[in-house]
């Protein structure tokens, strides 16, 4: 069985569409400077670090870790990158416990990071390649379809992802993290919101974020001596798919439901609703949230919206399983970081530390990232009791 | 912690264009035979996948992607990517064994580094606002090393020589090998400079490939009545990237990878070492304080050949084979990444 891992500290910078006043490595090294001062912690006290980001091609740098290793004080320790799409930020933390899981390590140091502003990711994802279909959509247009068949199946009415818009960015209202501040956003201001790809309007999609996300993350030993509460990590899971595959359901994707069952086992959850006190979802596109409430067992295929109609997923509405309390992709993407976020913002529920977007009394929560065209699952559990 | 084996190694021949083959072709001929040699019928026979590629060397984001279609991953397998040497895959894979959620792995990497300029392409992982600017290509920066270490009388040009020299001679029996023959130092010192002090000779070629590795647990391993190599240790150390406050005449991340992987607990009967320079050879050798009792690159190193993203994993793989045919007890493999030598791996393997 795998060691025991606990997340220690936990820092994050604010989410942003421009951070001007840094590089990449100020923007990596902030997060964590963060991360280190939560954990009461400095550079000495970390045995290796693992380094998340989404294609290189978004920034421009080749293999960032070779640049980076200063910025994040790893000079004469081991320093791995992974990539693995958009969940890539959910991947690396899962590495980086699987470096103290196993035994290898005892503390480690794990950060994930997008600089938008100093990038063109629509470029990047757009570029024609020989010998292959050119999809000149970006991530938006690869969706949308995938979302209007999610609509046609399950006769959802049209406002499930406006209700979800609006959720979201009242809890990114309550997140000083959160790029977009929306605390008076309403349904009439979504809905008159510009099409981008139908079903998608403009406020229904996630915004570009410079931002970068840490972890520090112990064996049991030192996670039993933290400052703060631990974050004790209940389970891990990835599960990949091929893009293209004629039998492949893009609504629903096996890898996602096998991801779940996978990770729910470790964890001891037969029933997500009712078992988990809350959730970070990757939600970058509105109409996500039902999706994945279904993908990810906690409604019936085709009954996902009604759990975001009920307000089930509401902190505001008083729900009983909130989802994106921290405001969620919807409210910041920094896109390499963004699955680390879900990750970590699931640990500050368990650690009982996150603020006005706190869930009273929350002791297991699900973080949940994906990637590619929605084919690359990592998701975790972690809880404020040791297993 | 549990003991791991290789089970299984392929690679494909070295080729300096691979021509209208895309890279799910180069990635596909070496997984039928790893599956074969592991006598797997595919991805879903082993625990977890992990793959290691560089997207500026297809110029597309998500290049890993593709291999993922290729793998059949129907129904979906336990997956991951580094975007590094696939040396790191391998490293990632071990620790997931070792954390028991896995007790087999599929690794590989690939890389076609013929449509661009990889020198200059491998400029843009410098330092993005003070170096990247500048497009200093790799080898520009290899042959200041060497400089540095003829100047210091550390080495002489004909040490590069005999570098070369032996490279070209050993390849001579690897059937993957880009470049092989009976070249004396002589032969290599009578060619004009490229980067001076470097000769053409002295740097890697440009390849196209993929290599491919299997792992188990060694109880495993013995189910499946393979004959396997123990990776008795495995470590990896980064440098600063700032050039001017490295000794780039030494590799102090070498040394400390191959002490934390425990190479110094017995006899070293062959190496393998990624050196994309000749001098760099040298530099490697030193620091892990290799003698006339290790047989050097027998393959050829990545002089011979460099499959980008893939070399590392077979120097793994090029150890293994020396075990299991017999000709060696125990090995070490080495990989690199970064200007200069600047990130290094360390793996020891043994008999069983």
């Amino acid at each position: 069985m795998a060691n025991l891992a606990a997340v220690v500290g936990i820092g994050q910078t604010r989410y942003t569409t421009k951070r001007q006043d840094v590089s990449i490595a100020g923007l990596v090294r902030e997060a964590a400077v963060n991360a280190l001062q939560d954990a009461d912690l400095g550079w000495d006290d970390i045995d290796a670090v693992i380094l998340g980001k989404a294609p290189d091609m978004f920034e421009g740098v080749i293999m960032p870790e070779v640049y980076l290793t200063d910025a994040l004080g790893c000079n004469g320790k081991p320093m791995i990158r992974v990539h693995t799409a958009g969940s890539v930020g959910g991947s690396t933390a899962i590495v980086a416990a699987s470096h103290v899981q196993s035994g290898t390590f005892k503390r480690v140091l794990t950060v994930s990071f997008e600089k938008q502003s100093e990038s063109n990711a629509m470029w990047a994802l757009s570029n024609p390649q020989p010998f292959s279909t050119h999809l000149n959509a970006g991530a938006g247009g690869y969706f949308a379809p995938i979302i209007r068949e999610y609509m046609r199946r399950s006769n959802a009415p049209k406002d499930v992802g406006i209700k979800v818009a609006v959720k979201d960015r009242l809890h990114g209202a309550r997140n000083p993290l959160a790029h977009l501040q929306k605390p008076d956003i309403t349904m009439q201001e979504v809905e008159e919101s510009f099409m981008l790809w139908d079903p998608i309007r403009f406020l229904e999609a996630c915004p570009s974020s410079d931002g970068a996300c840490a972890m520090v993350i112990a064996n049991e030993e030192l996670a039993d001596q933290a400052v703060k509460q631990p974050a004790w990590i209940r389970g891990v899971a990835m599960r990949s798919e091929p893009t293209t595959f004629a039998g492949r359901d893009e609504v629903n994707p096996q890898a996602g439901r096998d991801c779940a069952a996978d990770v729910y086992k470790q964890a001891g959850i037969t029933n997500p609703r009712k078992d988990l006190d809350c959730a970070e979802v990757y939600v970058p596109f509105s109409w996500y949230e039902p999706m994945w409430l279904e993908n990810l067992g906690f409604a019936p295929v085709g009954e996902g919206w009604k759990l975001t109609m009920e307000g089930a997923t509401s902190l505001d509405e008083g729900g009983d399983i909130p989802w994106n309390c921290s405001g969620g992709v919807l409210s910041s993407n920094a896109i390499g970081a963004s699955g680390m976020i879900r990750f970590a913002e699931a640990a500050r529920q368990v650690r009982g530390d996150a603020g006005d977007h706190q869930v009273e009394g929350a002791k297991l929560a699900l973080g949940h990232a994906y990637g590619g065209g929605a084919q690359f699952f990592a998701m975790w559990v972690v809880g404020s009791e040791k297993p | 912690m549990k003991d791991i084996a290789i089970v299984a190694y392929q690679q494909s021949d070295g080729v300096s264009d691979a021509g209208a083959v895309n890279e799910v072709e180069l990635i596909m001929p070496v997984l039928e035979r790893t599956f074969t040699q592991a006598r797997l019928g595919s991805a879903q026979d082993v625990d977890f996948v992990c793959s290691g590629s560089c997207d500026y060397l297809q110029g597309a984001a998500f290049a890993f992607v593709a291999g993922v279609d290729a793998l059949g991953a129907v129904p979906p397998i336990k997956e991951s990517h580094v975007e590094m040497d696939a040396a790191w895959a391998l490293y990632e894979s071990i620790l997931k064994i070792r954390m028991g959620h896995a007790e087999s792995a599929l690794i590989y990497g690939f890389g076609k580094s013929s449509p661009g300029e990889l020198p200059i392409v491998l400029s843009q992982q410098l330092d993005p606002y003070y170096l990247a600017p500048q497009w200093i290509d790799s080898i520009s920066l290899a042959a200041m090393q060497a400089r540095l270490m003829l100047d210091q009388g550390l080495i002489t040009e004909r040490d590069m020589a005999e570098v070369v020299s032996r490279s070209r001679r050993n390849a001579m029996s690897n059937p993957h090998a880009q470049l092989a023959g009976d070249v004396s130092p002589e032969d290599v010192l009578a060619q004009a400079t490229y980067l001076s002090p470097l000769r053409k000779a002295d740097c890697c070629p440009v390849s196209d490939g993929a290599s491919a590795v299997v792992i188990a647990t060694v109880e495993k391993a013995r189910e499946w009545g393979l004959p396997y190599a123990i990776i008795s240790g495995i470590d990896h150390r980064i440098e600063t990237h700032n050039l001017g406050m490295r000794d780039l005449t030494d590799s102090v991340s070498t040394r400390t990878a191959a002490k934390h992987a425990g190479m110094q607990d017995g006899r070293v009967d062959v190496a393998e070492l990624y050196a994309p320079f000749s001098h760099q050879e040298i530099i490697l050798t030193r620091a892990l304080g290799l003698g006339a009792e290790t047989s050097i690159n027998p393959s050829g190193g990545v002089l011979a050949g460099n499959l980008m993203m893939a070399s590392g994993l077979s120097r793994i793989g090029e150890v293994f084979n020396r075990i299991v045919g017999g000709e060696a007890q125990r090995g070490v493999a080495h990989t690199t990444s970064g200007p200069c030598l600047q990130h290094n791996l360390v793996t020891v393997l043994e008999k069983a």
